[in-house]
């Protein structure tokens, strides 16, 4: 028997991520969608997705009483961080004029528009959000990468990027005007920008992949 | 190595069918909407979009166990709109697995609508949806409109400017059909795609005309467009979405192969 818990601070639909997980786990693996500290505490693996701003996460997770049980369990156990789940494990975001963030790692969440705004190379004008497929390059190795191959694409949106002070903990980095830590990964954590519970085949074989994951 | 454009096959359903017929060689009930995304999603689909053209009020339930059913079994983006009327509304599809939703009519007569909804649940997950005629006459400088009532009614609203304030108000993406070319398969209007993907910041949906695989390179070469959006010539088997993308990637745009 093993336990997955999706942590559920009330920012929206988690839904395809428990789908996704659901549909890549064996019989004896069960998933739940919780704020529920016990719970949390208890499960093998932890899947912390997000969305919506840096600002009402911070603010949720504050109101649920999850701010310290979020590091705490992230040095235990294979923990999956997803999109904002991935963002709010560095220091501050800029996003919502600056907010504080969990500080796992040291680093910061930076605007992609201010960067664009600065690029000489104008011939191609990027969109924000980045909205749809890009690739990833899998800079180390990693257990989660397992049977996917190098530069495959995964599904992104997003306006903000992680940018960490220790650059050997990036796993994955993606170009989107620049350079960028798209997955990053030490010890029990890895978080990834993109969703792979909406990245088809590869996106579940990630998925796949963490709930085999000793976190080793 | 650069974000792809994207290919994105809609689905007409109707009371929980796909209708407009999907005509797959080896698919047993073209009906289906579970089994038709996950065709296009084995052919390599970005993202599928639904469009809800069910009339009755009645039977406006059915598109949520249709998304429900289909976000449980196919695990790439699924966008749906269609008499999406309310905040409400925008809740239920989402909570059902859509990624996105797109509003459209409602969009015209109540903007606020698209703020609301997107301050609350994310601009990344309220798509625009821009049904745009030309009114401008022959030799006079290019001007398109807004039309509702699928394309009959002009609600007067210029669609480059219209575009913009969508944009200012929060949506994430826009969905822009050129009415005066739905169903022709002569191509996508391109002075509109071009005028709206200048005039905005945001992702842009091309829609509207396509018969063969140049109209969907010319969206994005020509157009400007970040995705493409075909019904007919993937539905009826002319073209598989694996060769749309290959026939892009020759010409040199950036597809997921």
């Amino acid at each position: 028997m093993s336990q997955i818990a999706i942590i559920d601070y009330g920012m929206g639909n988690l839904r395809s991520v428990y789908q996704a997980l659901e549909h890549v786990s064996d019989d004896t693996t069960t998933i739940t969608v919780t704020a529920d500290k016990q719970t949390i505490l208890d499960a093998d693996r932890i899947v912390f997705p997000g969305q919506g701003a840096a600002r009402d996460c911070m603010r949720e997770l504050k109101n649920h009483d999850l701010l310290e049980i979020i590091p705490q369990v992230a040095k235990e156990k294979p923990f999956l961080g997803i999109c904002m789940g991935m963002q709010v494990l560095m220091e501050r975001s800029a996003e919502n004029d600056g907010i504080n963030c969990l500080g796992i790692y040291r680093g910061s969440v930076n605007n992609f528009a201010q960067v664009h705004a600065q690029r000489e190379d104008q011939r191609e004008r990027l969109k924000i959000p980045q909205m749809g497929w890009n690739q990833i390059n899998q800079c180390t190795d990693h257990p989660l990468w397992h049977d996917i191959e190098n530069n495959t694409r995964f599904y992104f949106v997003h306006s903000y990027y992680v940018q960490p002070k220790d650059s050997s903990l990036c796993t994955g980095m993606t170009d989107y005007g620049l350079d960028y830590a798209s997955a990053i990964a030490q010890d029990t954590i890895f978080a990834i920008q993109a969703h792979p519970e909406k990245s088809s085949d590869d996106g579940l074989q990630l998925l796949k992949n963490f709930t085999q994951w000793d976190g080793a | 190595m650069a974000l792809a454009k994207r290919i994105i096959p809609c689905l007409d359903v109707d009371n929980g069918r796909v209708v407009k017929g999907v005509n797959f060689v080896d698919i047993r009930d073209a009906g289906n909407p579970v089994e038709v995304a996950a065709k296009y999603n084995a052919a390599g689909a970005d993202e599928i979009t639904f469009l809800d053209i069910t009339a009755s009020s009645d039977n406006r339930e059915t598109i949520y166990s249709v998304v429900e059913e289909v976000a449980s079994q196919v695990f790439i983006p699924l966008t749906v709109g269609g008499g999406v009327r309310k905040v409400e509304d925008v809740r239920s599809l989402l909570n059902a697995g859509a990624d996105k939703v797109a509003i459209n009519t409602a969009a015209v007569f109540t903007p606020e609508l698209v703020k609301e909804a997107s301050q609350y649940f994310g601009s990344q997950c309220i798509v625009v949806a821009i049904d745009a005629k030309q009114v401008s006459a022959e030799g006079e400088q290019l001007k398109w409109n807004i039309f509702t009532h699928g394309g009959r009614k002009d609600a007067g609203i210029d669609a480059v400017e219209w575009a913009i304030k969508m944009a200012e108000y929060g949506a994430g993406e826009l969905l822009v059909t050129s009415m005066d070319r739905d169903g022709t398969k002569i191509g996508f209007n391109l002075p509109l795609t071009k005028a709206i993907t200048e005039a905005v910041n945001i992702p842009v949906i091309a829609s509207g005309g396509v018969g063969n695989l140049q109209h969907l390179a010319d969206g994005v070469l020509k157009g400007g467009a970040d995705a493409v959006l075909a019904a007919s010539i993937f539905h009826f088997g002319e073209y598989t979405v694996a060769e749309a993308k290959q026939y892009m990637a020759d010409q040199g745009i950036e597809v997921r192969l």
